[in-house]
């Protein structure tokens, strides 16, 4: 019987301060044992356990794609035990990682159609690994226009800058990176809370347009009107919820939102799913 | 003290209709033989859902922790106590309260009466200072002073210390009530024999905290148990951290208990916790003549400064 | 089926028979209750009780349980490896577990074992046990079991119902399992005494009766607004009393301890009464009110389980949270409203 609470042994390969408060790291991990990589196969959106000896485990999702081999990375914000302890671990150090869990977005739902990516903050992980997925020569012929709408308070909290600047020259993706507010004179690009820059950049709904939406929860809440005036139908705007976790199985009991799991069930959900759905989230 | 229902419906719905309260908070009759609910009662029509018996053990003081409607409480001696220590500690001010005293002659103990039958108790009656139990196949009749909580019948304070209405005329305390006996005995124990005694005190502890959650001085917003950074306290049941939790919040409550009972009560496996309370309850009368929640005027010992405070313990 | 004859007299004689091939767990009185534990050798059941103050169900889900162990010792060439606790996982029976407790595994059991996850531990550990339950002759008047899919002589989670017939035990067999433990002790007279009277009496003895057939046609959203959780949650004290003594409450938490240069992780029960349970790092509570978490109790065990799984609630009916709520919270009158609940206008608690 395969256990699902033991984490396959990995090795922290490099560690990235991504932003100007040092509250966020990339940590990317390498399988101690290479069999366990096949074992992990994962698609974007989904989200796994990281295990550290001594502290316990956190949920994060994941920041690597599928089609980037010989490794995963997570970007993990500095909040708690678990992840305050990770911030303070250096290259080398041995951990685990348990996974992958959850669904992943919905790949053959978007197969053909429009995907307009919106995020917020440090919620940006998931839809890194998506964007490299569909960005990807063998994938990016399956998907139509990609939109990407993504804000953060400064230039200096925005995740993986570089990675922005390259999609940013490429014409097979239509970037809109935002911030809240800057005094750089060199800022090139927009000044403004993401749901403005949605209002004025997102393209109109139609039945082949769906919308990926990850932030903190003060943006969804602004973000879903603006959608709502855009004309998206609650089908196709797609959400993914976080909850305290332990187990990521669905067994422990702790992260359901009515009958069903956010570890299990989730964490991705439709906004007309979650309408039927209590607001325990 | 049955009339004392009548009473204290009357003054509900007197309380709710001039508006002076926004809620009342009493007992409602219970499911189980010697069980009532606390609840609340927000129109003066509801009142008839007010009852009060010899059942209502569980302190209500903890049921207004933090609220902001004026309210009408009742309250035991015990309970208006923790009033008091509410009101000094900021968890309720006074002019939100109208307190309905309820001069109390002491809560049943209904483990006892579970306890001396081998059948199921199916209900629980009183009359004329008797108590009827009846079972299946019996009915038996007790003196309702045998039956006492064991905080009961070691009370001192059974009238409310502060009130704004009466459900019933003050009643005589009880004189020369030797509080600690059971106390003085552990004390004299060699220390191999306490440890004995906290360890079995304690073997059928599940952690569930029903006694910290019944208890109206622990409301804190994180407990320490529940800390994580740093962690104090194991989760598990290893009896170490069990100990290390029942010691600890022994301690918090030093000072402010007032043996209202409501943590025995609670406790779904019948652990005395108040052995630890009590202890320090005596040590605060003999080292600061301190009972806690009699005034409003003063602050509890160990959260005040007093130049003539005892050191003896500084060797 | 089978029904086998067990004289009294033979009882001690059978169980030290069978205890080479089993660890005995049965309920013990221990200070003013009886609880389930392991059995010493030679020790026996005592069956002078309705039913015991904790459920059975740590014989399978321990309170505190051991997962993984690990060195964090970097001499070590496995440091901060986890490494399976060995367990023991011996055939073990539990003597005198009550029908209703021992249905629970059955509902449990979808939780622990499932197409997509197998829990080792809860698995290995329920595999390897026999349920030799004991019939109730006198169920308490807080016990509702045949309105929650069981009954006083239910079998369907034994593998032996035990019935005390006066000096004698009936032993009706319900499943290989059982009829090896019964063959291990050696007791083999066959009799074709009739429990079904038995059954019936025991039956027309419940007196407390709860109506749940409308709960899977209510709609969630509209349930879970309903004003009634205001009042219903007001006493409550958010301890872990209901959830602990529940037979089919089964949330855990995952924790590691470590000591010096070692570590376990470990699993004990956690409640969804308290507020950890589901507190955010950003200190955000999806469920941060009293409301939300009796809310969550309930509607977990007498809405999301029965859409979930389509076939009744997540309750046995034992009473036990009844019995033992320090305020009086009575599942009971919670799912009588619940059934009946008809939206009103105006109802509003999100």
């Amino acid at each position: 019987m395969q256990n699902p609470y033991l984490p396959y042994p990995v090795r922290i390969d490099s560690i990235i301060t991504e932003t100007e408060d040092r509250n966020l790291k990339t940590f990317r991990f390498v399988f101690l044992n290479p069999d366990d990589e096949k074992k992990f196969a994962y698609q974007s959106g989904q989200f796994a356990e990281l295990s550290v000896t001594g502290k316990g485990e956190i949920p994060i999702g994941i920041a690597s794609s599928p089609t980037e081999k010989g490794f995963v990375t997570f970007t993990v914000n500095k909040v708690g035990l678990v992840s305050s302890y990770l911030h303070s671990m250096k290259v080398g150090d041995i951990m685990g990682i348990r996974g992958p869990m959850g669904h992943p977005y919905p790949w053959d739902v978007l197969k053909g159609k429009n995907v307009v990516i919106i995020g917020g903050g440090f919620a940006f992980t998931t839809l890194r690994s998506s964007i490299i997925y569909m960005l990807h020569p063998e994938n990016r012929s399956k998907f139509k226009d990609i939109h990407v709408i993504y804000g953060a308070r400064t230039p200096g909290m925005l995740l993986y800058k570089n990675e922005l600047a390259a999609w940013e020259k490429r014409d097979d993706i239509r970037m809109n990176i935002t911030v809240d507010g800057t005094k750089d004179p060199d800022w090139k690009y927009n000044v403004g809370f993401v749901p403005t820059i949605t209002e004025k950049k997102a393209p109109n709904a139609d039945k082949d347009t769906y919308s990926i939406i990850c932030g903190p929860p003060i943006m969804i809440k602004f973000t879903q009107p603006v959608l709502d005036k855009l004309g998206y139908a609650h089908d196709h705007i797609i959400m993914s919820l976080e909850n305290r976790m332990k187990c990521g199985i669905g067994m422990c009991g702790r992260c359901n939102v009515g009958k069903d799991f956010v570890c299990k069930d989730g964490p991705v959900f439709t906004l007309s799913q979650l309408e039927t759905m209590p607001q325990e989230y | 003290m049955s009339n004392y229902t009548d009473k204290i419906r009357e003054i509900s719905e007197r309380l709710l209709k001039e508006g002076r309260v926004d809620m009342v908070i009493g007992f409602k009759q219970g499911t189980m033989p010697m069980m009532n609910e606390p609840c609340f009662v927000k129109k003066p029509e509801d009142v008839s859902k007010l009852v009060w018996d010899s059942h209502c053990g569980i302190n209500l003081a903890n049921y207004l922790t933090d609220r902001k409607e004026k309210i009408g409480v009742i309250a035991k001696g015990c309970d208006s106590r923790n009033i008091v220590t509410h009101i000094i500690e900021n968890k309720i001010k006074r002019e939100q309260l109208v307190i309905i005293g309820v001069p109390c002659k002491g809560m049943i103990d209904r483990r006892k009466i579970a306890s001396m039958s081998d059948a199921e108790i199916l209900s629980v009656a009183e009359q004329n200072g008797k108590v009827i139990v009846k079972t299946k196949d019996a009915e038996k009749r007790y003196e309702r002073t045998d039956l006492l909580q064991k905080n009961c019948a070691l009370c001192v304070h059974r009238n409310p210390v502060i009130y704004d209405e009466l459900a019933a005329d003050l009643v005589e305390e009880q004189k020369n009530v030797d509080r600690y006996a059971d106390i003085r005995e552990i004390e004299a124990m060699p220390p191999d024999e306490k440890w004995h005694l906290f360890d079995d005190l304690f073997s059928a502890c599940i952690r569930c905290y029903a006694c910290r959650n019944a208890c109206p001085l622990c409301y804190c917003p994180t407990c320490f148990v529940d800390e994580s950074r740093p962690q104090w306290v194991g989760k598990s049941t290893d009896p170490i951290d069990t100990k290390t939790f029942h010691f600890l919040r022994a301690y918090h409550c030093a000072g402010r208990c007032t043996d209202c009972g409501a943590c025995e009560r609670a406790c779904p496996v019948g652990i005395n916790m108040r052995l630890l309370t009590r202890k320090l309850e005596k040590d605060c009368f003999e080292s600061f003549g301190w009972e806690a929640g009699l005034s409003l005027d003063q602050r509890p010992p160990l959260d005040v400064y007093k130049t003539n405070d005892p050191e003896d313990f500084i060797k | 089926m089978k029904v086998i004859k067990i004289d009294k007299k033979d009882w001690a004689g059978g169980l030290d028979k069978a205890s080479s091939g089993y660890r005995f767990f049965g309920p013990v009185e221990d200070k003013e209750c009886h609880n389930f534990k392991e059995l010493d050798k030679g020790e026996l059941p005592d069956f002078n009780f309705s039913n015991t103050r904790l459920s059975a169900k740590s014989v399978v889900f321990p309170q505190t349980e051991a997962m993984f162990e690990y060195s964090l010792d970097e001499n070590e060439a496995d440091h901060h490896l986890m490494k399976e606790c060995r367990k023991n996982d011996a055939p073990r029976a539990v003597l005198g577990i009550r029908p209703c407790d021992a249905s629970a595994f059955l509902l449990v059991k979808r939780n622990f074992d499932n197409p997509e996850y197998r829990d080792p531990w809860w698995v290995k550990a329920y595999e390897s046990t026999t349920f030799a339950g004991l019939a109730c002759n006198n169920p308490c008047a807080s016990c509702f079991c045949t309105s929650a899919g069981c009954g006083p002589f239910d079998e369907k989670g034994l593998d032996v119902l035990l019935v005390d017939a006066g000096d004698h035990f009936l032993a009706k067999v319900v499943t290989e399992k059982g009829r090896k433990m019964l063959a291990a002790a050696g007791w083999n007279a066959e009799t074709d005494a009739d429990i079904e009277a038995l059954k019936k009496d025991a039956e027309s003895k419940i007196s407390s009766f709860v109506p749940t057939d409308k709960l899977k046609d209510k709609t969630t959203m509209e349930l879970y607004n309903a004003a009634f959780w205001e009042e219903a949650a007001f006493a409550c004290l958010n301890c872990g009393t209901c959830t602990y003594s529940c037979p089919t409450c089964w949330c855990f938490d995952i924790q590691d301890e470590s000591k010096g240069k070692s570590g376990i992780r470990m699993r004990n029960w956690d409640s969804c009464m308290y507020p950890l349970f589901t507190l955010h790092g950003s200190g955000h509570n999806p469920r941060g009110t009293k409301i939300h978490r009796v809310r969550q109790r309930f509607m977990h065990k007498l809405k999301y389980y029965v859409d979930k799984y389509g076939d009744g609630i997540q309750c046995v009916g034992c009473g036990r949270c009844i019995r033992l709520c320090p305020v009086n919270i009575d599942i009971r009158k919670i799912c009588e409203k619940m059934n009946s609940y008809e939206p009103k206008a105006g109802d509003c608690n999100r």
